[in-house]
């Protein structure tokens, strides 16, 4: 994967992650090349959500290093890491809920100044998502769990990031709606964001990543190709469901 | 049906002739009210500009303060010390007083400006500490802060004149003063509110934790909407001082108590509307004062009821409950009176009728 000459978007090292008392991450290192999608995958509690916090800063690292395009970013303030260009789809969706959905969207494109930009930007963002077009002045709390998943990550998207993270995209979505979001996550990469995606659906994530880590209880146990992992026979009986 | 929108120019050319009838209105009203009813209309105006300011505090930015009636006290300190005459001064300092206080004097919309941004800067320093908390924590702490200039003003003797308070204070706070300073805060919080900077503090509001994935400095936002909200509420201060003509440190001129009737206004109104906060400040204003009877001995079907002193703010209470079991979000919500939402509801109304009509 890390051939001589692939440039990294993002390098953790040897990252370390406490929540009081709690040794949450033990010691991760992930690189994430440009123009890929790359995966975590892991139950519950294995520490995707707080390793995708520590990286947009909203935890602080006990020890280890991150580093974006090679500055490091370790412990910089959330509103700093993302005006450096990470954006972050976070778990639960988390929209602003008396916020219109184009108030939402414009919240994404918040530190840009260009004004021509963003308009480009919400056209491209209606072609993947024509429904939000419909919904603009509509409450962001009003819109079906899908259309609050959409709207997540066209959030992200305003804010023309070079590294997008999705936390659990497909988290209490329909089924068809799963397809849909794995899909638009394909196409938003195809045109050049970078993808750090953590998933529980392993099958999905693994089937659209070009690379794969799986974590367990704070440690990576296994990493490669996620064509190979598709294949493996641990990550089969493990996560999915296959013996 | 088809969604007619006003255009921009005609809602301005609107809010201006808006503007120019409520004007008229209080022209008349200056003219042919008594002075007690002129009183109580510029108290809602008073009132008003408290609101709207602890409304982008607390309603649109979500920073639960309490602190709001230190804002207000800091605000007619420092005006009233401005606009007192140096012989006034002199007469009601009874233990001496700072010379260079004596000697301070201004005109009354340079001194409001001035406790403005004495409120101001006494927000910017309390807001380090107390915006690093949130919630309930908050609250505590910005009331705490509260009390603790009002406790300053009962002792700092020769520069407040303590217990004692400032006397003789002009009546300066006339129809066109307190409202057109209602007006200045509400261009001014509402232009905010609808910037890309009042996005950004609701977003706070509505998700901390998001809000700041956007890329949004939370702690400078909040610090900035405290600072404006205590400006205005230094300004309101200032009017309130010059309307009252005499204040002191007591516990009810400007204690937790003014913070709380200032909460009740915006939460009655509507937590985040602006709209609402003066319609809660208009609400209280004049129910407080029309329940002033209560206080007085007075029959009820033939049964002789004594005054009893208190029996207005437990009024006012018993009715705030009872509105918020049947509104529980204040009369507005979170919704403005803006043109399109008066279409809006007004043919919302005209479809009700003709649904009726036809059943």
């Amino acid at each position: 994967m890390s051939e001589a000459g692939e440039k990294l978007v993002l390098e953790i090292k040897d990252l370390h992650v406490y929540y009081g008392a709690i040794h949450a991450i033990k010691g991760i290192s992930i690189k994430v090349p440009q123009g890929k999608i790359i995966t975590l995958i892991g139950a519950n509690g294995a520490g995707k959500t707080t390793t995708l916090s520590t990286i947009s800063g909203l935890v602080k690292a006990r020890s280890g290093k991150i580093f974006f395009n090679g500055v490091d970013i370790t412990n910089k303030p959330a509103h700093a890491i993302n005006r450096m260009g990470i954006a972050m789809v976070p778990e639960g969706r988390r929209i602003f809920p008396g916020l219109t959905v184009y108030e939402n969207l414009m919240m994404g494109a918040y530190n840009r100044k260009d004004k021509e930009g963003i308009k480009e930007d919400l056209e491209w963002i209606f072609s993947l998502f024509p429904r939000l077009k419909e919904r603009l002045s509509q409450m962001g709390g009003t819109l079906s769990g899908g259309e609050q998943q959409m709207l997540a990550i066209s959030r992200a998207l305003m804010s023309r990031p070079r590294l997008l993270m999705m936390d659990e995209p497909s988290l209490g979505l329909a089924p068809i709606l799963v397809e849909e979001v794995f899909e638009v996550i394909q196409k938003i990469n195809k045109e050049g964001t970078t993808i750090l995606l953590v998933e529980q659906n392993a099958y999905g994530a693994l089937r659209i990543s070009d690379y794969g880590y799986v974590l367990e209880t704070g440690n990576i146990v296994l990493e490669g190709p996620s064509s190979e992992l598709l294949e493996n026979e641990m990550v089969k009986k493990a996560y999915l469901g296959m013996s | 049906m088809v969604e007619k929108k006003l255009s921009n120019k005609t809602k301005f050319w609107l809010t201006i002739a808006f503007i120019i009838f409520i004007g008229f209105l209080l022209w008349l009203a200056d003219r042919y009210f008594d002075d007690y009813k002129l009183r109580v209309l510029r108290l809602i105006a008073i009132y008003g500009v408290m609101a709207v300011s602890l409304n982008l505090i607390n309603g649109i930015t979500g920073v639960f303060s309490l602190g709001h009636a230190g804002f207000i006290l800091v605000g007619a300190y420092t005006a009233s010390l401005l606009t007192l005459s140096p012989e006034q001064k002199a007469m009601s300092y009874l233990f001496g007083i700072q010379p260079w206080i004596e000697k301070l004097h201004a005109d009354f919309f340079t001194a409001t400006i001035a406790g403005g941004i004495a409120a101001a800067i006494f927000a910017f320093l309390i807001g380090w500490p107390v915006l690093r908390l949130s919630g309930d924590y908050l609250a505590i702490a910005s009331l705490g802060f509260a009390e603790v200039v009002r406790i300053w003003a009962n002792n700092a003797l020769s520069i407040t004149n303590g217990p004692l308070g400032l006397k003789a204070i002009p009546e300066y706070s006339n129809t066109w003063w307190t409202y057109g300073w209602l007006l200045a805060t509400v261009v001014f919080i509402a232009s905010l509110v609808n910037s890309s900077y009042g996005r950004a503090l609701k977003a706070i509001r509505e998700n901390r934790i998001a809000a700041e994935a956007m890329g949004i400095n939370v702690f400078k936002h909040q610090l900035m909407s405290f600072v404006i909200g205590a400006f205005f509420a230094g300004v309101s201060g200032s009017l309130y001082a010059h309307w009252l003509t005499t204040i002191d440190p007591r516990l009810t001129t400007m204690g937790p108590m003014l913070t709380f009737y200032v909460l009740i206004m915006i939460v009655l109104g509507g937590l985040g509307s602006i709209t609402g906060a003066i319609i809660g400040a208009a609400i209280f204003a004049i129910l407080f004062e029309w329940l002033r009877d209560l206080e007085q001995p007075f029959s009820f079907f033939g049964i002789q009821v004594p005054g009893i002193p208190g029996m207005r703010i437990l009024t006012v209470s018993a009715i705030f409950i009872i509105v918020m079991i049947f509104w529980q979000r204040g009369i507005m919500g979170r919704e403005e009176l803006t043109w399109d939402n008066l279409i809006k509801w007004s043919r919302k109304l005209a479809s009700l009728s003709r649904k009726r009509g036809e059943g």
